[in-house]
């Protein structure tokens, strides 16, 4: 069995002072191989939670997740992540930083170099081969991030907030270059966003997720991912669909926000 | 006790106003030469960077740049006032120098008979430098009753003079000096003379004080130039058989040494320290108990176990510098960022390969921020480890030379020990900038 099977999933943590808290609560989803998923939710929805469950990073206390038919126990090269502040490593050049994976796995240097070469080329930093990171931008760094994750040939790529610390102008580049890299490589990608814009943009099927517990609230699956290989985006958000869907689920999020203001102040 | 701790507070009182005195002068005196310096900077045509356009330039903590022209004001100051407290000879005379010379009075003595006769005393007053002052040869003429006399004095010291035991009647009851160059004296009354003052003694002696001037003694701090040339004399002959470099460098070798040891053990420790919640516990007590003791208070221990030789000094510095470098290994490895971890595992690395790929990297900058703060200890704890107890180094020719009062030789000494403290810290930054350039930066 092919994709990413989540089979159940349920995490509930006691906190220190006593109670309870259900960050996810069985949780069923079947990602394709090739599908990019966006989820979208409020904050404390357990967004960030299933992604680390699926990194490998966390256990979930109830259910199994399983890729290609393998159980998920830890973190794999085969389940590349890339972060919200890049997490790169400053004391190596962006070369170097590409290639640590295949690096790690012993791949010779000649076909390192090779790689590097080609995915520099992708994410559009060929002349910052030798650069350190401390040098670049932040969106460059997400470049160099994201090269690094490819640089693995991972099977799914998982995505936490990576634009989330962008300006706007290059958060849209960005996202073009995701689109891009989905297209380009077949992978399957899951990424997460606090922006409903970028869910919208970046989903051919996006999740909304409701906060406590922390579940599945609604799935939508959407033609703008597709519209907006090759395109600019800008032309993707002026198609009809994706105003009254933005405008769908900003409400729904607002409503949910409100819940949770409403409990907390009656508690 | 509590008379003692006003005593305490009193003398507190009286440093605070020494203390503003002294830094209200220095810092005058720095305003006065600053006053100086603005007025030649405006004559000038500035560079217009960035930074001469800000317009908001008090409390913004970037625009404050050490003034380098203000720092070798500050040192050449510090050097004015030096010569100038010693009377220098590098520079004109400013304050009066303490006299030194030949100069001489007169005395007149009425004996038992009530004669009076006057006589002449005839004082040398020769530099502390000279160790074999000739007296003067004018001892024991004149014609009446009352002879001559002769006095030898060291600059800035006193001597009595017994006029009357050369002076014939001299002892018996009824003798008495009632007079200096003319002017009557009495007894227990201090008259002054062309080159300082006279005390006329309880019995009736002279207690001649020629004018110490308004310099330091050299015993209190030696003038410029006496310190060169001891520094000279120190180069080429050394100091109780050890040549001053040599002193210098073993001191030097024990701090490598110690340091050397101390991060050999310590980071490795704070590193376990760092990944494992047992060892963490299990160190805990011992670093966190040992970490405040200072260097110093260890001194003791150390002789008593090791001795005075080099295995005690270089122990002390061991500890010195171990708590150091655990702390410091232990806040590396605590600095990773847990998605830097998470990152390393996702792209497939090993716990060995994290540890050396992603751990050891991430905590250099720690580290050497540790290594710094321990070399900087270690060359304070081998002076101090020295002024104990040591056959060479620098701390044991100062307290050699204290001994002997030898003030020139300690402040060599301390300026040698402040260079080259100053010297590690700016090696281990340049290290620093070459081997962690990502420091402080992303």
């Amino acid at each position: 069995m092919s994709g990413l099977i989540i089979d159940d999933v349920s995490m509930t943590f006691e906190l220190p002072g006593g109670g309870k808290v259900e960050a996810l609560k069985n949780i069923n989803l079947n990602i394709k191989e090739g599908e990019l998923m966006s989820v979208l939710g409020p904050s404390g929805c357990g967004k960030s939670t299933l992604l680390n469950i699926l990194a490998g990073f966390l256990a979930p206390t109830a259910g199994e997740m399983s890729l290609s038919g393998e159980n998920i126990t830890g973190p794999s090269p085969k389940r590349g992540m890339v972060f919200q502040h890049g997490a790169l490593f400053e004391w190596m050049n962006v070369t170097k930083n590409i290639g640590f994976g295949p690096k790690m796995k012993g791949v010779p240097q000649a076909e390192i170099n090779q790689k590097v070469e080609e995915l520099l080329d992708i994410v559009g930093l060929q002349d910052f081969g030798e650069k350190m990171i401390y040098e670049m931008s932040g969106g460059m760094q997400q470049r160099v991030a994201l090269a690094r994750c490819l640089a693995n040939e991972p099977d799914v790529i998982l995505m936490d907030e990576p634009l989330g610390a962008l300006d706007a102008l290059t958060r849209e580049k960005m996202q073009s270059l995701v689109l891009d890299i989905w297209k380009k490589t077949g992978k399957t990608i899951i990424l997460i966003t606090h922006s409903v814009e970028e869910a919208l943009l970046l989903g051919e099927r996006l999740l909304v997720m409701a906060p406590r517990p922390g579940r599945v609230h609604k799935e939508y699956n959407l033609p703008f991912a597709e519209l907006g290989v090759g395109q600019d985006l800008r032309e993707v958000k002026r198609h009809p669909d994706f105003g009254k869907r933005r405008d769908e689920i900003l409400s729904m999020i607002w409503d949910m926000e409100e819940e949770i203001m409403g409990r907390t102040e009656s508690a | 006790m509590w008379f003692e701790v006003i005593d305490a507070l009193f003398t507190a009182f009286w440093m605070v106003i020494g203390i503003t005195v002294i830094f209200g002068l220095f810092v005058a005196f720095s305003l006065l030469i600053s006053l100086i310096y603005r007025a030649y900077d405006a004559s000038k045509d500035k560079a217009r960077g960035y930074s001469s356009l800000k317009t908001v330039t008090f409390g913004d903590e970037s625009s404050v740049v050490a003034n380098r022209a203000a720092s070798v004001g500050a040192v050449l100051s510090i050097f004015l006032i030096w010569c100038i407290a010693t009377g220098s000879s590098l520079i004109p005379t400013i304050l009066p120098p303490p006299f030194t010379g030949d100069t001489q009075f007169e005395y007149t003595a009425r004996n038992a008979a009530g004669e009076e006769d006057t006589a002449t005393v005839y004082v040398r007053v020769h530099s502390s430098d000279n160790k074999s002052p000739e007296k003067p040869t004018n001892a024991a003429e004149g014609a009446g009753f009352a002879k001559d006399d002769v006095l030898l004095i060291p600059e800035r010291r006193s001597k009595i003079v017994k006029v009357q035991d050369n002076d014939e009647g001299g002892k018996e009851d009824g003798y008495e000096v009632v007079a200096i160059n003319g002017q009557p004296v009495l007894r227990e009354n201090v008259y002054p003379y062309a080159d300082g003052e006279i005390l006329v003694t309880k019995r009736g002696s002279l207690s001649v004080r020629p004018s110490t001037g308004r310099t330091m003694e050299a015993l209190y701090l030696p003038p410029p130039e006496k310190v060169w040339s001891t520094f000279v004399d120190l180069n080429k002959n050394g100091y109780q058989g050890v040549g001053l470099w040599e002193n210098v460098f073993w001191s030097l070798f024990r701090v490598v040494i110690g340091f050397a040891l101390g991060c050999l053990f310590g980071i490795p420790l704070g590193f376990a320290i760092g990944l494992n919640s047992w060892l963490r516990g299990w160190f805990d007590p011992i670093v966190e108990v040992m970490r405040p003791v200072p260097p110093l208070a260890l001194i003791p221990l150390v002789i008593i176990w090791f001795g005075i030789g080099e295995q005690g000094k270089i122990s002390l510095l061991f500890l010195a510098a171990l708590w150091i470098m655990i702390i410091a290994a232990r806040a590396g490895v605590s600095g990773v960022s847990i998605s830097k971890v998470h990152a390393a595992y996702s792209l497939g690395a090993s716990k060995s390969q994290l540890l050396t790929k992603v751990i050891l990297p991430n905590s250099l900058p720690e580290i050497f921020t540790g290594a710094r703060v321990a070399m900087g200890v270690c060359w304070g704890t081998v002076v101090a480890a020295e002024l104990v107890a040591a056959e060479k180094g620098a701390g044991k020719m100062i307290i050699a030379a204290s001994k002997f009062q030898l003030t020139d030789i300690v402040i060599i000494g301390i300026i040698i020990i402040g260079v080259i403290g100053l010297g590690i810290d700016v090696l281990m930054r340049m290290v620093e900038n070459k081997l962690v350039p990502w420091k402080g930066k992303g």
